[in-house]
């Protein structure tokens, strides 16, 4: 993934690529909170089934 | 120039030079070190495989993501602390808070909020005892291992190789609530492979390591008395790996399976001796049997585990 580099010589992100990262990090925190979501109700299924 | 003030000039480079990058999802898997996951998953697994006892799927399960949780909050931690030699060492300086992806304060705040996660969801799920083992290992591998052990002496990866060595036990845990005997015969198995297989690797990457200032056994003892502690270790493992089956915790399949991946590993150990050197004990052949012996050796755990667990499941 290439950058752009400032004036300053530094590197720097363009905007399409902040745009595709923030993206990309929003999907994986959906995909964690969603499998989070699905395993504590399966734990909670299988610890009533044996109450 | 002093070695600290290098180290902070590189690590403020390395900052700088990236500072303006954004994070993406890799990077934040990147600070949980999957690869070193692995084999915490895999032994993890073994030992509440192995467990006398029954525990349903989806919490044996949970058992693991837990385990996985942990270490990789370690990881997180681990990356947090070490930082400013990991912007010195070539190996790390790519990682996301050396390059400056990732700021300090949030890689803390991640592994912390893990393994917080892992401890209450284990202690929930499971049982208490798999929990307290689970908030052993993270504390060791935090404040004995990282925070202590890891600048100040030689013999860091001795003492710290035991953060390493608690997936089975934390596995065994979970199933049947205790910990006795075989889980803890498991934790020396992993305890006492842990300085060969990381002494192996420390003879060739070692510029990394004195650069940093880590004292690793080669930078402060020289290549040679490494050579002679890796064959010393591995002589002690080799044995102890027969002790599942002199407790009758294992078949013979095991005992077999055992005693021939030791051989083999003493073999390359062996090799790693007597490779040819200068009077200071430097390879001459570029480190190629210490390679092959840090290779071995992550198969052999891998592979020593697995048959403990084919043992118990056919057996």
């Amino acid at each position: 993934m290439s950058a752009m580099v400032d004036q300053s010589g530094r590197k720097q992100d363009t905007e399409a690529q902040i745009g595709r990262r923030r993206r990309g990090r929003s999907w994986a925190f959906l995909i964690v909170l969603l499998a989070l979501a699905a395993l504590f109700y399966a734990i909670t299924i299988v610890k009533m089934a044996h109450l | 120039m002093s070695g600290i003030t290098t180290r902070g000039q590189e690590a403020e480079i390395a900052q700088s030079d990236a500072i303006l990058l954004e994070a993406d999802y890799r990077d934040w898997i990147a600070l949980l070190k999957p690869r070193v996951m692995t084999l915490v998953v895999f032994t993890g697994a073994i030992g509440l495989l192995v467990a006398p006892g029954h525990v349903h799927l989806v919490l044996g399960l949970t058992a693991i993501l837990c385990i996985a949780v942990a270490a990789g909050a370690c990881g997180a931690i681990n990356m947090w602390y070490d930082r400013d030699i990991d912007a010195v060492m070539r190996r790390t300086q790519r990682r996301p808070i050396p390059a400056g992806r990732i700021d300090p304060a949030s890689a803390l705040g991640f592994g912390i909020t893990l393994a917080a996660g892992a401890v209450i969801v284990m202690g929930l799920a499971l049982n208490v005892a798999a929990a307290a083992v689970l908030t052993l290992s993270i504390c060791f591998y935090v404040f004995v291992y990282t925070m202590w052990l890891k600048r100040r002496t030689p013999q860091n990866i001795v003492i710290g190789g035991a953060a390493g060595a608690f997936p089975p036990v934390i596995g065994w845990a979970a199933v049947t609530g205790s910990v006795d005997l075989v889980p803890l015969i498991l934790f020396a198995i992993i305890f006492i492979w842990t300085p060969p297989h990381f002494w192996s690797l420390a003879l060739w990457a070692n510029d990394d390591y004195r650069r940093a200032g880590i004292p690793m056994l080669p930078v402060t003892n020289g290549a040679k008395e490494t050579r002679r502690q890796i064959f010393l270790y591995t002589l002690v493992l080799v044995p102890l790996t027969l002790a599942p089956y002199a407790v009758g915790f294992s078949g013979v399949s095991y005992a077999v399976a055992a005693a021939l991946l030791g051989l083999i590993f003493l073999q390359r150990v062996w090799a790693v001796l007597r490779d040819r050197q200068d009077a200071q004990g430097t390879s001459l052949t570029n480190d190629a049997p210490a390679r092959a012996a840090f290779k071995y050796s992550i198969y052999y755990l891998f592979a020593l585990f697995g048959a403990l667990a084919v043992d118990r499941l056919l057996g």
